[in-house]
């Protein structure tokens, strides 16, 4: 890293609004990669985002109303009608066949990578509003996050030069 | 000046960088990494990443599945 990489070196700032197992990976992915270019980045969690940061993830996945969605099956792509994704059981196994196929292709894992985004310093804030709202308290999250509001995050985005909502 | 090896096969984006990134943290300048990796999307992630980090790429070939690269850091 050559010290007068500021020239080049920019800051990002991300909004993470999703909890769901597919939601989670673009703001890690994009977060971690560019602290690893270093950038300077920023993670604000609220609302369903919060629950990437909860001590023991459990990330679920659902087709419901994913229409996009098609898993690679049996050598083609198959969608999963909507009434079939409300079955009992079937949103659970969903989940677990996406966590599958990740680590077949070698995907890391959303563990792997917020523990990433905690080496590579990224700084990560949860929502104070958030937290009260669903009666979360810090204990309930990992270690090394700060709490702090919506005017937290304002002060951080007008200074980055990429701020993004997910 | 030292040669490292980082073995990314079967690594998916966005590892084979965050592990080459760990790596050459711990280099010293002018160490060079060699790095290889199946992840296609990689040629252009490291040509990206050495650009914009100012490390060097010295290198950046394939064997048949195998993405082969060379960075230097500075």
């Amino acid at each position: 890293m050559s010290d007068d990489s500021t020239d080049n070196a920019k800051s990002m700032s991300i909004i993470v609004t999703k909890g769901s197992l597919d939601w989670a990976y673009p703001p890690f992915i994009l977060g971690t990669t560019a602290a690893a270019m270093d950038m300077k980045v920023t993670m604000f969690f609220t609302f369903y985002g919060l629950a990437l940061l909860k001590k023991k993830l459990n990330l679920k996945f659902t087709t419901l109303g994913n229409p996009a969605m098609e898993m690679p099956m049996m050598g083609g792509h198959m969608a999963m009608p909507n009434l079939l994704s409300v079955m009992p059981g079937v949103g659970g196994a969903a989940g677990k066949m996406m966590k599958n196929l990740m680590k077949q292709k070698g995907v890391a894992s959303i563990e792997d990578l917020r523990e990433a985004s905690v080496d590579l310093e990224i700084r990560m804030i949860a929502c104070q509003m958030t937290l009260d709202l669903f009666e979360y308290t810090q204990d309930d999250m990992i270690d090394g996050i700060e709490l702090g509001g919506a005017a937290t995050y304002m002060e951080v985005a007008s200074k980055t030069d990429i701020n993004l909502f997910i | 000046m030292a040669v490292h090896e980082l073995n990314a096969e079967g690594l998916n984006c966005p590892l084979p960088i965050l592990k080459a990134k760990k790596m050459l943290k711990g280099l010293a300048a002018g160490d060079v990494l060699k790095i290889r990796s199946t992840d296609p999307g990689s040629v252009a992630d490291f040509s990206a990443f050495c650009t914009h980090t100012g490390n060097k790429l010295l290198s950046s070939s394939s064997e048949g599945d195998i993405y082969l690269f060379e960075i230097e850091r500075t």
